[in-house]
């Protein structure tokens, strides 16, 4: 029988890392994400599958231990939000360097600065234009849902070890604080020691009948084996960009005018697109469910068919960069969204979208 | 079917759980549902409110600034949700600190007396569950047996022999419950 729980969004974040068979959580609380450790310690799961969880000295420590735990090709995650993550943006470049696989969830707060604790969208450029320095890429996925929620977790982790890179989900406090059903997937074991050494051979396990030591750096002094290594990376970038987008579309076929919006914003123009239509108004709605990889080929399908594009997010207009890139000109596109914690209405919406358009 | 109802009042008052038990009772009635709490300053010592909705079909946005039903159970809750109340929506209070009561004609108001009663029969802690058996009096949305399923699926086992007592908490808030003709609401 299939298992269905009502569980809040970073509880979900918890119980999936258990159940994709994660091998370690290193963590610091902070509002709006602190359920998510709170959750994995109150069902300890190193009782269970022997996963580790521990709360760390700080985010700096966290994103550290995660790059231990990465480098001995763990299954390992941390969660935080948004004045944590930027504590992690070290790491992350580090990280991303070494090319090793980890998972990162973002449970954003608005800023800038300490800010507040409500939910806010604006961490995207962070996220997805590289918070740290040099020129890397982390595979950001964006759940609308408590349910993808819980299954972004082992997407993350596939997605991750498959290329090779850290994964982010980027998330906010509504989707983070909200409980929704949600199906679990079933346990699945951890990986052996074994399991890792023959699928991940690059793994620091120590040398044993191996040749050469494994070497886990992000360092490279010769500045050709540098700019070698840097287009390995570009081209590791482009293979996600061309194989890994994944979207969501609701009402574009005969869309008039298009929005454009992921998490919870997605949510509330899910509603938006209702109201519209209610009033005659053909709206469609995109949702990008990975941030990195863009669905630019999508929207520049789309702004060939429509009048107009709003980009949706709760933030002073980030994403919107990224679909003015994808649009190209075509079509005019324009940004809506409240900030600082303040979270927009679906009549907002619909109202911000007859005013860029709609009045002569 | 679908149901857009905020809960609010006091932190305390077991407005959150009441929220859940609605959701879970939603849950066990193959429903989608959505609960989105209030989470910020304004719960660690203040109001409390939780949105919750109820569908027949996919629930769009979590977040909404008006409703169905309003459940409210402070003054503080009174002043800023009465206006966010549709037109033909309900109201429910609790008149407990009600100074200023409603005055809106163009909703449904129904008031019940819970945090008296639950007082007068010496249970203060079923409160809330009154509260949630006035409101399924007035919008029975999930069956009764559903609630009970839903009650028995948030309260922790430990809990579980407090389930009888909930259980008349919440049939007695259906019986206690009244509706405010708008001719009253001039008079009070």
């Amino acid at each position: 029988m299939k298992e269905i729980k009502l569980m809040k969004g970073n509880e979900a974040i918890a119980e999936a890392a258990i159940r994709c068979g994660a091998d370690g959580y290193f963590g610091y609380p902070i509002t709006p994400q602190s359920e998510v450790m709170e959750t994995l310690m109150a069902l300890k799961p190193w009782e269970t599958t022997g996963m580790v969880v521990l709360q760390a000295e700080s985010e700096i420590a966290s994103i550290n231990m995660v790059y231990g735990g990465a480098g001995c090709g763990k299954k390992v995650l941390t969660s935080s939000s948004s004045p944590g993550v930027s504590l992690m943006q070290e790491g992350l470049t580090y990280l991303a360097g070494a090319e090793l696989p980890c998972v990162v969830v973002n449970v954003v707060r608005g800023g800038p600065g300490l800010g507040t604790i409500q939910p806010a969208q604006s961490d995207y450029f962070q996220a997805v234009k590289g918070g740290g320095h040099g020129d890397y890429k982390l595979i950001v996925l964006a759940p609308a849902s408590v349910q993808e929620m819980a299954d972004f977790v082992d997407l993350a982790f596939d997605l991750a070890f498959k290329y090779r890179n850290p994964a982010f989900i980027l998330t906010d406090g509504v989707i983070g604080q909200m409980m929704e059903k949600v199906e679990l997937a079933p346990f699945k074991p951890r990986w052996t020691n074994e399991e890792i050494e023959k699928n991940h051979p690059w793994a620091t396990m120590g040398k044993k009948q191996r040749k050469e030591r494994n070497v886990i750096t992000s360092v490279e002094l010769d500045p050709y084996k540098h700019e070698d290594l840097n287009k390995k990376l570009q081209a590791k970038y482009r293979l996600i960009q061309e194989t890994e987008v994944r979207l969501e579309m609701i009402a574009c076929e005969d869309a008039d005018y298009l929005l454009v919006a992921y998490g919870a914003s997605a949510r509330i123009c899910e509603k938006a697109v209702e109201v519209a239509r209610s009033k005659g108004i053909k709206v469609g709605l995109l949702r990008p469910i990975t941030l990195f990889p863009f669905p630019t080929l999508e929207i520049k399908r789309l702004a060939a068919q429509v009048k107009g594009i709003l980009s949706v997010e709760m933030s002073a207009g980030q994403m919107v960069e990224d679909v003015r890139l994808a649009a190209n000109g075509v079509v005019r596109v324009e940004h809506f969204g409240r900030l600082g914690g303040i979270i927009h209405s679906p009549s907002e919406v619909v109202e911000a979208l007859e005013n860029f358009f709609l009045k002569a | 079917m679908q149901e857009e109802i905020i809960i609010a009042g006091f932190g305390g008052q077991g407005v959150l759980s009441m929220g859940k038990i609605l959701a879970y009772s939603g849950v066990m009635q193959e429903m989608e549902v959505s609960w989105m709490p209030s989470y910020g300053p304004e719960m660690r010592g203040g109001t409390a409110n939780v949105t919750v909705i109820l569908s027949d079909t996919r629930i769009g946005s979590p977040v909404l600034h008006e409703f169905d039903t309003a459940i409210i159970l402070n003054q503080q809750s009174m002043d800023k949700f009465e206006s966010l109340v549709k037109p033909g929506g309900t109201l429910i209070y609790d008149s407990n600190g009600i100074v200023h009561h409603p005055k809106r004609t163009d909703i449904s108001i129904f008031r019940i007396d819970a945090t008296d009663e639950a007082a007068r029969i010496n249970s203060p802690k079923t409160f809330n569950m009154m509260v949630l058996g006035g409101y399924l009096k007035v919008k029975p949305v999930v069956l009764m047996k559903n609630v009970l399923k839903g009650l028995k699926k948030s309260l922790p086992e430990r809990h579980h022999h407090l389930i009888a007592m909930n259980e008349k908490a919440l049939i007695h808030g259906g019986e206690i419950i009244r509706e405010i003709s708008h001719n009253d609401l001039v008079r009070v």
